[in-house]
């Protein structure tokens, strides 16, 4: 139906309108990793060039405890917060898809956290986690409990920061929520009538209708997860500067998240080239976690026979 | 009669989270109006025992407060013209234009979502430092101009929507594609733009890690960089802290007042789909 030069008009069209996206692409994607790929093989800081030095960082890397143990601590992110967050984003969820008075309120209550600039918000719980003047501990204390240190001890800092993470469901509340509606409501009515209690209705009807989105956010936090940094980079800066020290990764490198380690190796220790290879393994980590996702979410949704 | 009660409790339930997860918003607006000495005395009172407003002409005192607002500002404000200049017209050319790169431009938008910017960050820094710009704000705006995925996502989800014959009503009139777009695909996608809109706003206002790579220079600092000044001493004065957050987070809720509808949209549609 469409001429010759209809389709090449249409071709010049398309290239034409998507080129500062291409363009784009081509400076802030595809030349940042290829040159990252190659500044893994060599040793430069911020002033010198970069010279070759092969397999080099790798080796580094593998044998560098503190680039384990920052791995465990982005792991636990990932697998500890993950579904914790997906708990509760549902939870909210369910409870703004009733109907009550002052649902608008409510719903705004749950969101409002995940729109407030993160350095802000990451600073008032600095403050609300502190040992001693903190109103964590002080309401724990109305119930006769002691609490912890939070920030300030190893073995709470991923505890409090999971905690943080919970007040920040609201974008994957709305999600959840928007799929929570679009289940059909005679499904419903038709388990009532065959006797089915609220608890079965929802894993048997409500589980498996939005199985598909529940899935995509679990992967989609997971590789946010591996992301996860700003917020700790911001605690440490202000504990390190409140003990006057200039601990790293929080106490006994507790929160020293992997991309956290990345930053303080290329702009702190200036081992760009180190902090190279260490952002190639994260990227590999991520785009398998990317495949999968896609799989995983495809597979769901034909499952369910979706879309 | 088990029936309301289980609605009591539902009702007690929604109201304790609610409270829980307004309580930061409380105690950083309730400590700014507090003494730092109140802030640091046993036992801890939500509310202050004597209310001063002094904790704010303090903070806009001791950093550049207004420096760092103009600063910030002016990023936002570029940022903003540059997402709303080339998202839409990117989004149009995915779903309104037939031609063979749509599919896989789509699919690499899709992509370089998940592309850390751990991974990016060095070589940007370096070839940002070789011309030069470091404590520019060119660093910081220019990526606005080339559009961002997941803003694409969003209004190519939205043009989707569109039928086809309300634009190719324009092509017997032999409207060019560029007319066709300008003249009846932009106006039809107003909401879709307020929505992104309010998501650029928000993400220039807000953004900590780029700053924190390129910009050194306390004079050319944002805000998200300069509130980190209160804190770099060996104490912490909270009080003047959180007055200088409430200022900042402050255009943040109004716009999410009065945009609040477009934001939920937006989530729920690319949230959904993409």
């Amino acid at each position: 139906m469409k001429g010759r030069n209809a389709t090449q008009r249409d071709f010049i069209n398309g290239l034409l309108f998507s080129s500062p996206w291409i363009l784009g692409f081509l400076a802030f994607s595809v030349y940042p990793l290829i040159s990252s790929l190659y500044y893994s093989l060599t040793k430069f800081n911020a002033v010198t060039a970069p010279q070759w030095v092969g397999l080099d960082n790798y080796k580094d890397i593998f044998s560098d405890p503190l680039v384990w143990k920052s791995l465990g601590n982005t792991l636990f992110m990932a697998f500890v917060s993950t579904p914790i967050n997906l708990f509760v984003a549902l939870l909210l969820a369910s409870i703004v898809c009733a109907d009550f008075k002052g649902r608008g309120f409510v719903r705004t209550a749950f969101f409002l956290p995940s729109v407030i600039p993160m350095v802000a918000a990451t600073m008032v719980w600095i403050w609300m986690f502190d040992p001693t003047y903190g109103y964590i501990n002080n309401v724990l204390s109305w119930f006769g409990i002691s609490g912890p240190a939070w920030l300030m001890d190893a073995h709470y800092t991923k505890w409090a920061l999971v905690l943080m993470g919970t007040w920040n469901t609201g974008t994957m509340m709305l999600v959840c929520m928007s799929a929570l509606q679009s289940v059909p409501r005679s499904y419903y009515e038709s388990a009532e009538i065959d006797g089915a209690g609220k608890v079965a209705r929802f894993f048997y009807i409500t589980v498996p209708c939005i199985a598909h989105v529940l899935v995509y956010q679990a992967i989609l936090s997971t590789i946010n997860a591996f992301q996860y940094f700003q917020q700790v980079y911001i605690i440490i800066s202000a504990n390190a500067g409140v003990k006057g020290g200039s601990a790293a990764g929080g106490p006994e490198n507790s929160i020293l998240m992997y991309p956290l380690y990345v930053f303080h190796n290329a702009f702190t220790y200036l081992k760009m080239g180190k902090a190279s290879a260490m952002a190639w393994l994260l990227f590999i980590i991520v785009a398998i976690l990317t495949v999968f996702m896609t799989k995983v979410t495809r597979k769901v949704t034909e499952n369910a026979g979706g879309e | 009669m088990k029936n309301s009660i289980s609605k009591v409790l539902f009702f007690a339930l929604v109201a304790l989270l609610a409270l829980i997860f307004i309580s930061p918003f409380m105690v950083m607006v309730l400590t700014s109006f507090k003494t730092n000495n109140d802030a640091f005395t046993i036992p801890v009172k939500l509310f202050p025992r004597v209310w001063v407003k002094e904790n704010y002409p303090a903070a806009f005192a001791a950093i550049p407060y207004f420096k760092y607002m103009g600063n910030t500002v002016f990023i936002t404000a570029i940022s903003l013209i540059g997402q709303l200049l080339v998202t839409p017209m990117v989004a149009y050319s995915l779903v309104k234009i037939k031609w063979k790169g749509a599919d896989i431009i789509s699919g690499l938008v899709m992509a370089t979502m998940m592309i850390p910017i751990t991974v990016t960050m060095v070589p940007l820094y370096k070839i940002y430092s070789k011309l030069g710009l470091t404590n520019t704000y060119i660093p910081l705006i220019l990526p606005a101009f080339f559009g961002k995925a997941y803003y694409i996502v969003i209004v190519r989800q939205f043009f989707a929507g569109i039928p086809n014959s309300l634009i190719e009503a324009g092509k017997i009139d032999g409207a060019t594609e560029f007319q066709r777009y300008y003249k009846i695909a932009l106006p039809l996608c107003k909401p879709v733009l307020t929505t992104i809109g309010i998501y650029a706003f928000l993400d220039a206002w807000s953004d900590y890690l780029y700053p924190l790579i390129f910009i050194t220079k306390p004079g050319m600092y944002t805000l998200s960089l300069g509130l980190q000044q209160y804190m770099s001493e060996y104490s912490v004065d909270w009080a003047r802290l959180m007055a200088a957050a409430v200022v900042f987070v402050l255009p943040v809720i109004v716009c999410f007042a009065v945009f609040q509808k477009n934001f939920v949209e937006g989530i729920a549609t690319s949230g959904l789909k993409a």
